[in-house]
């Protein structure tokens, strides 16, 4: 600035401190500004998922085969999804268990669709490190919670899916589904 | 830069006198790397390894892009394309079994790089920025090999790549909508094996960048040496070419040896038998585990297991494990010790060996699975790691009485005598 002072244009010379030319630094080095990080959300948003990607984003499974006891794998978001049909037996176990004592305080029936409580439907990602448990599969060790099991860091599940002894912070996740019918349930 | 008898770069015929006077790179080489950059005479083997790893990301540079001329990275053909390299492409399978056998003799020659930094106190005024730079050399090293390891998209890739973006998971509010942002999607697939393959073919590229920062940072003061005396005088050094290109290519030519036996004889010893199986994204493998590199901080992630207050124990295990690098960005600041070799430190010595002891428990417990008592050990061996560097490093460098240094290193060389010192006789 010094020296263009000294070189002197006839709109420095004007002496009040503002000149003509401060406006235009300013609103040059705005406009690249706001241009500059403008750019960066194509740049950034790129990176999110893809149409198609996100299209795929809710699948249909017929339920009707599953006999009480049994769970099936689905998969949802090319992830696995339990779908599973609890006895009176681990109903019972679930309810048991005061809720308010656990690490996600969580209760069978707020995990459940309202009259359809045997239907226990999570995401079969361990919510630790995102391995898929054990338990849904015929045979497979169900953990000491007869739930699920997780082999990698040892996270047991009770019969409602919550996390009971073990590294995971949360429940295995209840993902958005809904009963289209009897035999037919929509997930996400 | 460098020393007043540095040997003065001086073209002979006409071609390189034209040159010079207009791109002197030549003259860069040669003062960088050639007769004209003096070296302290007494360094000992552990200076080797710098040009060890510079010759290992040329080895890593060249297989890989060899690699990608024949690896496709889509999801329904990756997995087949690295058999395709093994099976179909001429020496298909010696550019990749250099390619991931080079890796992890990177990594090798890497730790003792920086283990001879902690012994010798390379990272003390004035080399502090050649010590931040290569910090930030085996950070991108890490990034790009965990970026490397998912490309075949084995069982062990793919379910790597789910564990290692799920630390990112454990973030407060953020951690979710930023895990599934890096993947593009809420679990590995292909929009993921894609950005993975195109940034471990750039990372490279900014690592040779900071190679090349972490170099000229060096050449500002020169290099140390093991007395981790200054250098005073001519005699104190020699000329980098010949004497130390000589000697770091006679290690160079060991190194190779044992990395070809590795390729030719062993070649899966390092690997897991589970990446040779597709990626399933609908079951795991029983027993996960990283490459042997990442191990150490690996079983310090997985050291935390209960809630501190309020902190997640996963949160809390993601951020002991970054931390467990990071701090050593506080390293030149937290040994205040004006000694910088511990060959004079007898007290900071003992420590720096149960310091490698503890490192090279959590190197045994990462690859270990997750059971007692291997959790308790981790436990004890991650605070031992955290203690170290918190707390007995800058206690023992106030309390420590150094060993009495030599007047040089020509004195630590040759002895007190004068003639020696002129190199008359000794």
């Amino acid at each position: 600035m010094a020296e263009e002072a000294v070189t002197g244009t006839p709109d420095m010379q004007a002496g009040d401190g503002v000149r003509r030319r401060d406006f235009i630094n300013i609103a040059a080095v705005s406009a690249a500004g706001v241009g500059g990080v403008a750019t960066l959300v194509p740049l950034i948003s790129q990176m999110a998922p893809s149409a198609d990607v996100l299209a795929a984003s809710s699948t249909e499974v017929d339920i009707s085969a599953i006999e009480s006891g049994q769970a099936i794998k689905a998969a949802f978001r090319k992830q696995p999804v339990f779908i599973r049909s609890l006895t009176a037996v681990e109903i019972d176990e679930a309810n048991a268990v005061d809720a308010n004592t656990l690490r996600d305080p969580q209760s069978l029936a707020e995990r459940t669709k309202e009259g359809k409580e045997n239907w226990l439907i999570t995401m079969g990602v361990c919510t630790h490190l995102g391995c898929v448990p054990l338990g849904a599969g015929e045979g497979e060790n169900k953990g000491e919670y007869g739930g699920y099991f997780c082999p990698c860091h040892g996270s047991h599940y009770d019969t409602a899916a919550r996390i009971r002894k073990g590294p995971a912070p949360t429940n295995l996740e209840v993902p958005e589904f809904e009963f289209l019918s009897d035999t037919v349930i929509k997930i996400g | 830069m460098s020393f007043p008898w540095a040997k003065e770069y001086t073209p002979q015929v006409p071609f390189m006198k034209w040159m010079d006077a207009r791109l002197p790179l030549p003259r860069l080489v040669y003062n960088a790397v050639g007769a004209g950059y003096p070296v302290p005479r007494n360094l000992n083997y552990f200076w080797n390894f710098g040009f060890m790893a510079l010759a290992c990301l040329m080895i890593q540079i060249i297989t890989g892009v060899i690699l990608a001329m024949h690896y496709a990275s889509n999801a329904g053909v990756a997995f087949d394309s690295v058999e395709h390299i093994m099976r179909d492409v001429n020496w298909g399978w010696l550019m990749r079994y250099a390619h991931a056998n080079g890796a992890s003799a990177f990594f090798v020659v890497v730790y003792i790089h920086i283990f001879r930094g902690f012994y010798y106190g390379s990272y003390k005024a004035p080399r502090e920025m050649v010590w931040l730079l290569g910090v930030v050399i085996f950070l991108l090293m890490m990034a790009t090999g965990f970026l490397g390891y998912v490309l075949p998209w084995g069982q062990m890739s793919f379910w790597g790549a789910k564990v290692i973006t799920g630390l990112f998971g454990a973030i407060p509010l953020v951690g979710e909508p930023l895990q599934i942002w890096l993947l593009g999607g809420f679990s590995p697939d292909n929009a993921a094996l894609n950005r993975f393959f195109s940034l471990h073919y750039l990372l490279p590229f900014v690592i040779i960048g900071v190679v090349v920062l972490h170099i000229w940072a060096l050449h500002i003061p020169g290099s140390s040496n093991p007395t981790g005396v200054e250098v005073k005088s001519e005699s104190d050094t020699v000329p980098f070419f010949p004497y130390f290109i000589a000697k770091d290519g006679w290690t160079l030519g060991a190194f190779l040896l044992i990395l070809s036996v590795m390729i030719f004889f062993a070649p899966n010893m390092l690997g897991h038998p589970d990446n040779y199986i597709e990626a399933n994204p609908m079951s795991t493998p029983a027993h996960i585990v990283p490459e042997w590199y990442f191990w150490p901080f690996y079983a310090i992630l997985r050291a935390f297991t209960v809630d501190f207050f309020f902190i997640p124990a996963k949160l809390m295990g993601v951020v002991a494990m970054f931390g467990s690098i990071l701090i050593w960005f506080f390293l030149p600041w937290l040994d205040k010790s004006p000694v910088r070799s511990a060959s004079y430190r007898p007290l900071h010595r003992k420590f720096f060996y149960v310091l490698l002891v503890a490192m090279a428990l959590l190197f045994y417990l990462g690859g270990a699975p997750a059971e007692e008592p291997y959790v308790v050990m981790s436990q004890i061996a991650s605070l031992y790691y955290f203690a170290h560097f918190l707390i007995i490093l800058p206690i023992v460098s106030a309390i420590e009485r150094p060993d009495p240094l030599p007047f040089s290193i020509t004195e630590a060389v040759l002895g007190k005598d004068e003639n020696a010192k002129l190199g008359t006789g000794a």
